[in-house]
C-alpha cells in the first residue's frame, strides 16, 4: 500500500453530476497521472456539500480547501499548483462576499460555520460508494451495539429520551411510532422507509440517500431490531436514478459484511431490506397509499386508524419512517440521546435538513439545530436574496404548507413556533420569495401541484381544491371579486376537515396562509386589478412616459406584436389593445421611459 | 462479519486510510515546500521520503503535505513539522537522507533533530 498524501473529494451528487462532475473526475484521473501523483493523491467521489448553487464542488484535503464551479479546463491547474506546488487556486476558492482569501477552508465560511451536520454528517466527507469508508466513520458501530448490548425496548427508550421527532412532514415522535409497532402483537412485522420524496423544492432526503445510503440501511435494521420485525422495504421514487444506483450498491455490500441477512453479528436477529421504485405520484407520499402501493395495487390512501403500526403494509404492524428521520437514528446510538436533546428547543430537539432554494444566493442543503432564527437562515447561511432585491416571505413544507412573511423572519425555526405562526415544518423544503413574488400566483401555483398530484379518491380533494384553483386562477386573470375570497376559505375549511389523506387536509395551507398574511395582495388583484409584484400578466399595462421618451423608435422595432407606434423623435405610444406584456420594450428602453404597472 | 472485534478491527485499518480527510488536534502534519524554489533544490525526493517512511512504520495521526513558497529560498527543501500542542519547527536543507532521522526521532520520539533546523542553519 501507497502513502497517500491527499484525497480530492468531487461532490457526485445530482446537481453537481448534472454540472459536469463526471468529467472532473476523469480530467483529475488523467493529470495526476500525467504528473506523476496518481499513487499519492486519491480521486474520491462523494455525496451533497450541500452548496449546489455553487457546483460542480471539490474539496482538497488534508486542507480542506472548498473549490467551486469547477470545470474539467481548471482541473490541470489545480493539480499543477496545488498538489504538486502547494498553492492553492485563489480564484476558485469559495469566499463568502466579504473576504474572499481568508476562508479557504470549508468549515469557516459562513455557509458552514453555523450548520451542524447530523443527518448529513457524512454527507460530503465520505465516498458513499464505499463501505469501507462508512465503517471508517463509526458506520454500524450503531447496529453492533443495538444487537450486543441492547434489549429492542432499550432502542426504543433511547429513541424516545432523544426527542426526535419524524422529519417527514408531521413531527410524529419516532420512538413513540417504533413503541406502538412494538407493542402491536404477530410475527410478522415490517421496518420501512419513505424515500418518496416528492414536494417542489425538497431534496434533503436524495441527498442522504446518494451521499450516505448506508446509514439508512443501518437505521432500518435498527427499528427492526426495535419492534420486532424481519423484513423492510425503501419506497424510492424511481426519479432518482443516482440515489437508487447507490442503494443498490449499499445493499449488496452490506450483505457482503453480513450486516444484513440471517443472524447479524452472530446474534439470532436476522434482517433484510427490499427497494420499491414509486413512479413519481406525489399521493404515494401519503403512508397508507404508500404501503399499498409496495403492495402492487394503486396508490390510493385510506382512512386511518388503523394506523400503520397497528395494520398496515399486507396488513401487518408497520413503521414507515422517513429517510431524514432514519439518519438521525444511528448518530443518537452512538453518541446518546442525551446529546442529541442537548440541540434544539424544549419541544423539538436535535437538527433540521433545510432544502434552500427560490431567490436565495446559496442553493442548496443546510442542516441547523432547531430553534435557529428564520433571519440566520436566509441572511446569513443562505447569503441573502440576490440582485438587492426586497425579501418577501419563505414558502415551507412545499404543497402542504405555508408562507413565513418577512415580518416574521425573527421566528426561531422549530416545530411549535412554526405552527403557532399558522405554518409548518414539512419536509424542509424553503423557497425563499423576494418582491418580485406575487403572492397569489405562489399559491396558484402550489394549487395547480395538487390538483394534479390528487388521486380523486374522495371528491373534497378531487373537486375542492379544483374549484379553489379555478377561483384563483380568475383573480389572477383580473376576474376575481371580494366573494372569492370568502368562498376560498369557506371551501378551504370543508376540504381540510373533509379530506380523506394529508395530501388533501393540507392543500388548502398555501391559499390560507397567503390569504391571512398577504390579504392586500388578493384585494389589489380583485378591486383595483392590480398585480403590486407585477407578476399576473393579465393585471399589467407597459406605459410609456411621454416626458422621458426620446422617439428613438427601438421599443417599436423590438415589439413582436407591432404594438408601439409613433414618430421618430417624438413620443411613442403602446397600443394596449395588442400589447401581449412581454416586456420587450423595457429591456430596450435605454431611457427609462417605459414602465410596468 | 460475525464478531464487533471484527469489525473494530477493519474499522481502524480503515480509518488510518481515512487520515488525510481528518481535522482534528492530534493529527502531526509533516508539510513540504514545494514552489519552484523548493523543487529545483531537491524536495521532491523529500517529500517522497517521507511518505515512504510514514508508510513504512504505518504511522497514524500523521499527515505528509505540500506548501508553497515558505520565503526563505536559500534554506530550501524546506519542511515543517507541525505537533500538536508543540511549536512549529523548521527543517531546512533538507535531503531523502535526513528524512528517517527525523521521522524516528521527532515524529514518533517527540524529539527534534536540532541539527537540522533553521535554527542551527543561521
Amino acid at each position: 500500500m501507497n502513502f497517500v498524501r491527499a484525497h480530492v473529494l468531487v461532490c457526485t451528487g445530482t446537481g453537481c453530476s448534472s454540472a459536469g462532475a463526471d468529467g472532473i473526475i476523469s480530467a483529475f484521473e488523467e493529470q495526476l497521472k500525467k504528473n506523476g501523483l496518481d499513487e499519492e493523491v486519491r480521486v474520491v467521489k462523494t455525496g451533497c456539500l450541500g452548496l449546489c448553487a455553487k457546483g460542480p464542488n471539490v474539496v482538497v484535503y488534508p486542507e480542506g480547501v472548498y473549490y467551486n464551479y469547477v470545470s474539467a479546463e481548471d482541473v490541470p491547474e489545480i493539480v499543477e499548483e496545488h498538489l504538486l506546488k502547494g498553492r492553492p487556486v485563489t480564484r476558485l476558492i469559495h469566499g463568502d462576499a466579504e473576504d474572499a482569501s481568508k476562508a479557504t477552508n470549508l468549515t469557516d465560511t459562513a455557509f458552514y460555520k453555523d450548520q451542524v451536520r447530523i443527518a448529513l454528517r457524512n454527507c460530503g466527507v465520505i465516498n458513499p460508494e464505499d463501505i469501507d469508508e462508512y465503517i471508517a466513520y463509526d458506520g454500524y458501530a450503531a447496529l453492533a451495539k443495538v444487537l450486543t448490548e441492547m434489549t429492542p425496548q432499550q432502542v426504543i427508550d433511547e429513541i424516545k429520551a432523544s426527542g426526535l421527532k419524524g422529519r417527514g412532514g408531521a413531527g410524529f415522535p419516532t420512538g413513540l411510532k417504533w413503541q406502538f409497532a412494538a407493542n402491536s402483537p404477530g410475527p410478522v412485522k415490517y421496518a420501512c422507509c419513505n424515500a418518496d420524496e416528492g414536494d417542489p423544492g425538497a431534496f434533503m432526503d436524495r441527498s442522504v440517500l446518494e451521499g450516505d445510503p448506508h446509514s439508512v440501511l443501518e437505521a432500518m435494521t435498527i427499528a427492526g431490531y426495535a419492534i420486532g420485525a424481519t423484513e423492510g422495504y425503501i419506497y424510492v421514487r424511481a426519479e432518482y436514478p443516482i440515489a437508487v444506483e447507490r442503494l443498490k450498491k449499499a445493499l449488496e455490500q452490506s450483505h457482503e459484511y453480513g450486516f444484513l441477512g440471517k443472524n447479524i453479528f452472530g446474534t439470532d436477529f436476522s434482517f433484510d431490506i427490499g427497494i420499491r421504485l414509486g413512479s413519481g405520484a406525489f399521493v404515494c407520499g401519503e403512508e397508507t397509499a404508500l404501503m399499498v402501493s409496495i403492495e402492487g395495487k394503486r396508490g390510493e390512501p385510506r382512512c386511518r386508524p388503523p394506523y400503520p403500526a397497528v395494520k398496515g403494509l399486507f396488513g401487518k404492524p408497520t413503521i414507515l419512517n422517513n429517510v431524514e428521520t432514519y439518519a438521525n437514528v444511528c448518530w443518537i446510538i452512538n453518541h446518546g440521546a442525551e446529546a442529541y436533546a442537548a440541540l434544539g428547543t424544549e419541544g423539538s430537539k436535535g437538527t433540521k435538513v433545510f432544502a434552500l432554494g427560490g431567490k436565495i444566493n446559496n442553493t442548496g442543503l443546510v442542516e441547523i439545530p432547531m430553534g435557529t432564527p428564520l433571519r440566520q437562515i436566509i441572511e446569513e447561511i443562505g447569503g441573502g436574496v440576490p440582485n438587492g432585491k426586497k425579501f418577501k416571505a419563505v414558502q415551507t413544507g412545499g404543497p402542504s404548507g405555508a408562507c413565513i412573511p418577512a415580518s416574521q423572519i425573527d421566528v426561531p425555526i422549530d416545530y411549535e413556533n412554526l405552527t403557532r405562526i399558522g405554518a409548518m415544518m414539512g419536509s424542509g423544503g424553503m423557497i425563499v420569495l423576494d418582491e418580485d413574488d406575487c403572492m397569489v400566483d405562489i399559491a396558484k401555483f402550489f394549487l395547480q401541484f395538487t390538483v394534479d398530484e390528487s388521486c380523486g379518491k374522495c371528491s373534497p380533494c378531487r373537486i375542492g381544491i379544483k374549484r379553489m384553483y379555478d377561483i384563483l386562477d380568475r383573480i389572477t386573470a383580473g376576474q376575481g371579486t371580494l366573494e372569492d375570497l370568502d368562498t376560498l376559505e369557506e371551501l378551504a375549511a370543508h376540504i381540510k376537515g373533509n379530506a380523506l389523506c394529508g395530501l388533501g387536509q393540507t392543500a388548502p395551507n398555501p391559499v390560507l396562509s397567503t390569504l391571512k398574511n398577504f390579504k392586500d395582495e388578493y384585494v389589489a388583484h380583485v378591486v383595483e386589478k392590480r398585480c403590486p409584484a407585477g407578476s399576473c400578466k393579465a393585471l399589467l399595462n407597459y406605459t410609456i412616459d411621454p416626458a422621458k421618451c426620446k422617439g428613438c423608435s427601438a421599443c417599436s422595432r423590438v415589439c413582436p406584436a407591432d404594438a408601439i407606434s409613433g414618430v421618430v423623435r417624438s413620443p411613442f405610444v403602446i397600443d394596449q389593445s395588442k400589447c401581449i406584456k412581454c416586456g420587450s420594450c423595457m429591456e430596450k428602453c435605454k431611457f427609462g421611459a417605459i414602465s410596468k404597472g | 462479519m460475525k464478531s464487533l472485534e471484527e469489525l473494530k478491527a477493519l474499522r481502524e485499518q480503515m480509518q488510518s486510510k481515512m487520515n488525510v480527510r481528518k481535522d482534528d488536534n492530534e493529527t502531526i502534519r509533516v508539510v513540504v515546500g514545494m514552489a519552484t524554489c523548493g523543487i529545483a533544490a531537491g524536495a521532491r525526493p523529500v517529500l517522497n521520503a517521507f511518505m515512504e517512511e510514514v508508510n513504512k512504520r504505518g504511522l497514524k495521526n500523521v499527515q505528509v503535505t505540500q506548501t508553497g513558497c515558505i520565503g526563505v529560498c536559500r534554506l530550501e527543501p524546506i519542511v515543517e513539522v507541525f505537533v500538536p500542542g508543540q511549536e512549529k519547527v523548521t527543517y531546512v536543507k533538507m535531503n531523502a537522507e535526513k528524512v528517517p532521522a527525523i521521522v524516528a526521532q521527532h515524529i514518533v520520539n517527540k524529539q527534534v533533530v536540532t541539527d537540522y533546523t533553521i535554527g542551527a542553519a543561521e
